[in-house]
């Protein structure tokens, strides 16, 4: 494994942020040379990602988000973690159409976009330390 | 992320203009709802010709603007959808339930 480049960020949890994480994040990956298809599948894992942190990572208190993003034979991996309250079921929140607040208008579709439009997916999560969602896109070589 | 507004009879034309995630979801909701109030609108064209990016909150705001009108016996429909808005759409089913046409006159046809 190579480590070829590395950069990570972190800001505020505040919405206004989500464009700000989509831009910064489809950046970094423009170095890898993706096609527009890709660079929009990465740009909307990464809202995915951020939103789920920004509404229920923290309670509606204050508290940071960190993108890490790591580009490896190839490939861009993408770590969103915050320090928030974690998510007690893992694998009932990655269900389609779930959300736990039904009355925001959630799709309940998060997980499963970021699951579709990257290669891999992984969720660690600890209650009351917060959670880290992993995202791999493998960029094909033209 | 701007909405604008056009009314044909008693169709509503929602033409979406930037970027529609969970932060524009919580300013144009509010904007639409005021707006079918306003004009007593039965039915709903989403025109995404200019809607640059839509994550999965673009479906939480149509549904539930789905959901109003057709308690008034209503109907939605999309235009003009990209193919990344396109992937979010059939992935969460939403083209089941609020169809999509090509093109804004086939739109004004069907409803």
């Amino acid at each position: 494994m190579n480590v070829q480049n590395h950069m990570s960020v972190t800001f505020l949890n505040k919405s206004s942020n989500e464009s700000f994480a989509r831009v910064v994040v489809a950046a970094f990956a423009a170095q890898l040379d993706p096609t527009i298809e890709e660079l929009a599948d990465i740009k909307t894992a990464v809202s995915e990602a951020v939103t789920n942190a920004i509404i229920h990572g923290y309670d509606k208190k204050e508290g940071n988000i960190t993108i890490a993003c790591t580009i490896i034979n190839g490939c861009i991996e993408v770590c969103v973690s915050d320090q928030g309250r974690g998510i007690e079921d893992v694998a009932l929140a990655i269900q389609p159409l779930y959300t736990s607040q039904p009355e925001m208008e959630r799709s309940g579709m998060g997980f499963t976009v970021m699951e579709t439009f990257m290669n891999k997916l992984e969720i660690q999560s600890e209650k009351n330390k917060g959670t880290t969602v992993r995202m791999v896109k493998q960029i094909r070589s033209r | 992320m701007e909405v604008t507004f056009k009314k044909e009879g008693r169709i509503l034309i929602i033409t979406m203009v930037g970027e529609l995630d969970h932060h524009a979801a919580n300013v144009i909701r509010d904007k639409i709802d005021r707006e079918i109030t306003k004009t007593s609108a039965k039915n709903l064209i989403f025109d995404l010709k200019q809607l640059t990016f839509m994550d999965s909150s673009g479906i939480g705001v149509m549904l539930g603007r789905y959901k109003l009108i057709q308690k008034l016996d209503g109907k939605a429909c999309l235009v003009h959808l990209s193919p990344q808005v396109s992937r979010i759409v059939n992935l969460s089913g939403m083209h089941k339930i609020i169809p999509a046409y090509n093109n804004l006159h086939q739109a004004l046809e069907k409803m």
